[in-house]
């Protein structure tokens, strides 16, 4: 059996699954030590089904945690950069482009040094061994341990970064050092603030994971446990101590992987409807369909391949003001719904209340809404069609009707009929996709590196790449019988000798069970 | 004369995505640059050409490459400097400000980078009103003003001087140094008197991307449809507004070519708009029949945001409205669709200039 947990702003919610089945699910808030939060609900989930611990396989966690972090600006650890590259790039610095408060939140030094490579493979400039020797020593002497290296072109050649990095150690033994190449892709910016987010949750991300742990050494639970990260796979959890900014946009693709495995659609539109927001989204083949272009996190350019999501202002806690017109949120009461909403005897106004009036749901004290305007509470539903059927019809790819899997404590909004969908799924156990899409993770492997096709064909090429990316699952913990190959990128590089090309490819596979 | 500070940079950069029509790079990089040169040395001081003596010399200043490159190997700064300074040195007189060879895409900031560290002054004008691939392809060449002498720099110190017997030539040799270079270059080419300009330039045309960027940016701000007043603001016509419902895409000769298929919405409804490409939008056809051809302005924005649309962003499932925009009058001579008319491109179309289509 399966624990899935999904770590949220506001709530913590956690499924016990056997194979394909939902044994129990419980919700409790988030506690400011998400471990205590962690084990309250695992207490419950274990009581709820009288479970002998020793019968759990797996954990899988999801967490927004590290997220959250970035966009309140809050336990951000000191944290260097070192770009290699010089003399190219001078003319933007690292954090050129970040607000002043994170670059102040994280007292950003930066260093540029030497190196880095021409996208045919050329150096730059040599490498400078002292050079680096030099900045380790000024970064030492001011007591930084996070550090961030990057270097023009490292993708196509990480070696700079990785000496870069064995340099940093002799001089720093504590080092957390984060290599650009290992989080991003081409756009050195980009994937360079990537690396800094990283280096920069590195304390938090140490003491949240062993956090997690001492929760399940509470709860007398052996078995290994998994953080899940932004492609639906998952991470041991040593690894996602060190690679805090892989789970940035876990939050969506669990919810849009529970979406899927709940209703049993491969494609489909997903609508989940949180406290504040709806994120809509598209399922591909099982997965989220991915964002194109540049991703923002909080107020900093990245390319994180993310699950491409337009998230709306409405929610079960958004506002509902005015009479002629009645307008609905973006503002929210949020997790203050329980206290502020009409019923529950608040006097607040929200869109919940607008769902027990029109009753679709019961919650609360239906009396308490005895004054309230008929007349507003059809306005308020016909606004709230209108938010959601735009926001469908935006994400949809064909003018084909598709079904709608609606998710997520709020989705007892989602009464009326929706232009464009062939049907509405509200499955069992809506309100806790999240951790479903957690317990239901695969383990993935990846390969991404050049192959010469002066020594072999491109098929012979391409058979080696999807055997690399399948050892790996399995040497992270996939069945081999069940890895599949969801991803192949192949990027040819010109004008380099030998006719060489950049093959990408990911596998992903089921975990191996008892493992 | 009036001043650029950080505030107009973004609505320069995102008006320039608009004029660029589908191309010339991803502003982005030229915008963080210029932004931080002014944050650095200070305002920019744009003039017009009204603004300047007649035999006031000016140089113009830009990246040459690839734009998948430039996102990873950013400048150093020193190189643009020395294109300038070189070819100042050659040309021996004293050199009165910078400006833009082509107003769309990245190229229309970069050389707000090289005014704001000389603090020299920035001329309110460029040579296509838009972007084009190729060097020759600027309304210079018409009037028979050379590109050369012309600098090419990189970030190790080098620089290139070169004279060429024509603009198509410098056009292929700065090709092959700009491979050498990294895949990129920074370079100073078309230099120019005010009264070379006055004739041959597009006037106007920063102030115009900057109008057109604003418009998109109170738009959103204010919650307003974005597309129908920057139809305004740049002087075009909505031709079409849909749905991607396929992109096909195909290398030839060097080239991105691919053509994008749109189906239509609202009172477009059951046509079809085809719209070919290579690095930029050159035609439009609706159900089969040509509404717009280069040299006139194609661009693609998103219904509900009005961002401009690069074509290697052009994506199934997008909703978009297409604007045309008449091109610089110069275009339309025979000169210069010789060198930037359908024909050109491999279309055997005729020209027909989209105010006559959409009178």
């Amino acid at each position: 059996m399966r624990i899935g947990i999904d770590v949220g702003g506001t709530n913590t919610d956690a499924v016990l699954m056997d194979g394909a089945t939902v044994v129990a699910a419980t919700k409790t808030p988030t506690t400011p030590n998400v471990g205590d939060g962690i084990v309250t609900a695992l207490k419950q989930l274990i009581a709820a089904a009288t479970l002998d611990t020793a019968r759990i396989d797996g954990v899988m966690i999801g967490t927004t945690h590290f997220t959250n972090a970035i966009v309140e600006r809050k336990h951000l650890q000191p944290t260097a950069i070192i770009r290699l590259g010089l003399p190219a790039t001078v003319c933007l610095p690292p954090m050129v482009d970040f607000p002043d408060d994170l670059r102040e939140a994280i007292n950003g030094h930066y260093y540029l040094a030497h190196g880095g490579h021409e996208f045919d493979g050329r150096e730059i400039s040599p490498f400078v061994p002292d050079e680096i020797r030099r900045i380790a020593a000024e970064i030492a002497a001011h007591g930084i341990d996070a550090i961030a290296i990057s270097s023009v072109f490292s993708p196509i050649n990480t070696s700079f970064e990785e000496q870069t990095a064995a340099i940093v150690r002799e001089v720093i033994p504590t080092a957390n050092i984060t290599l650009s190449s290992k989080i991003g892709r081409i756009g050195l910016l980009e994937r360079e603030n990537a690396a800094i987010l990283n280096a920069c949750l590195r304390d938090l991300a140490d003491r949240t994971v062993a956090g997690f742990k001492a929760a399940l050494v509470e709860m007398q639970i052996d078995a290994p446990f998994y953080i899940s990260q932004n492609d639906g796979t998952l991470m041991s959890a040593d690894f996602a101590a060190d690679y805090p900014v892989l789970t940035f946009a876990s939050g969506p693709t669990n919810s849009m992987r529970g979406a899927a495995f709940l209703s049993g659609l491969k494609d489909a539109i997903v609508i989940d409807v949180g406290g504040t927001t709806t994120d809509v989204g598209v399922l591909q083949r099982g997965f989220p369909r991915v964002a194109a272009l540049a991703v923002n996190i909080g107020g900093v350019r990245t390319n994180f391949r993310m699950p491409d999501t337009l998230s709306i202002g409405l929610g079960g806690g958004s506002l509902v003001r005015g009479v002629d017109p009645v307008k609905v949120g973006p503002q929210s009461v949020g997790y203050e719904i329980t206290t502020k909403g009409l019923v529950f005897g608040g006097d607040t106004l929200t869109t919940t209340d607008i769902a027990v009036a029109a009753g679709y749901a019961d919650i609360g004290d239906k009396s308490k809404l005895a004054a309230l305007d008929p007349a507003v509470v059809v306005a308020a539903q016909d606004r709230i069609e209108e938010l959601v059927n735009n926001a469908v019809d935006r994400m949809k790819t064909s003018a084909n009707p598709m079904p709608v899997i609606a998710v997520g404590g709020g989705s007892i909004l989602l009464k009326r009929p929706i232009a464009g969908a062939s049907e509405i799924i509200m499955p069992e156990h809506f309100a806790v996709a999240n951790a479903i899409g957690a317990a239901i993770a695969q383990i993935g492997g990846e390969t991404d590196r050049i192959f010469s096709l002066a020594e072999m064909t491109r098929d012979q090429a391409l058979a080696t790449a999807k055997q690399e990316a399948t050892d790996k699952a399995v040497a992270a913990g996939a069945k081999r019988e069940s890895v599949e190959i969801v991803e192949v990128e192949e990027v040819p590089l010109a004008y380099l000798p030998g006719n060489a090309t950049r093959i990408m490819v990911k596998a992903v596979g089921d975990l191996m069970e008892g493992a | 004369m009036r001043l650029l500070t950080e505030k107009n940079i973004e609505d320069i950069a995102l008006g320039a995505a608009v004029l660029g029509t589908g191309g010339g790079g991803d502003p982005y990089i030229g915008m963080l640059m210029a932004r931080q040169a002014i944050k650095d040395y200070g305002s920019v001081e744009l003039y017009t050409l009204d603004e300047l003596n007649d035999d006031d010399l000016i140089i113009p200043t830009a990246m040459m490459g690839a734009p998948t490159v430039m996102v990873e190997k950013m400048p150093n700064g020193d190189d643009i400097i020395n294109a300038f300074k070189s070819v100042g040195k050659y040309i021996g007189k004293p050199i009165r400000a910078t400006m833009s060879i082509e107003a769309g895409g990245l190229n229309s900031v970069v050389p707000i980078y090289v005014a704001a560290r000389l603090r020299l002054p920035m001329v309110d004008a460029d040579g296509m009103g838009r972007a084009f691939p190729e060097l020759q392809m600027v309304t210079h060449t018409i009037y028979g003003l050379t590109a050369t002498p012309m600098s090419m720099s990189d970030e190790r110190g080098n620089t290139v001087l070169m004279e060429t017997v024509n603009n198509k030539w410098t056009e292929i040799f700065a090709r092959s140094i700009t491979v050498n270079m990294g895949a990129m270059a920074m370079i100073a080419l078309y230099a120019a008197t005010v009264a070379q300009l006055k004739e041959c330039a597009v006037a106007g045309t920063i102030t115009k991307a900057e109008t057109i960027g604003r418009t998109i940016r109170v738009a959103r701000a204010l919650e307003q449809e974005p597309v129908e007043t920057v139809r305004a603001a740049a002087g075009g016509y909505v031709i079409f507004r849909g749905k991607i419902a396929d992109v096909q895409r195909r290398t030839e000769g060097g080239f991105a070519r691919g053509d994008a298929f749109i189906d239509g919405i609202d009172a477009y409804a059951g046509k079809r708009l085809q719209l070919s490409f290579q690095n930029e939008h050159l035609i439009a056809l609706i159900d089969g029949v040509p509404v717009v051809t280069v040299p006139d302005l194609i661009a693609t924005l998103d219904i509900d945001t009005g961002e401009p649309i690069t074509t290697e962003g052009l994506r199934y499932g997008f909703r978009v409205a297409v604007i045309a925009m008449p091109c610089a009058p110069a275009w339309r001579t025979a000169a210069g669709l010789a060198l930037v008319g359908p024909r050109y491109f491999g279309y055997d179309i005729d020209y027909v200039p989209v105010e006559e289509r959409y009178k």
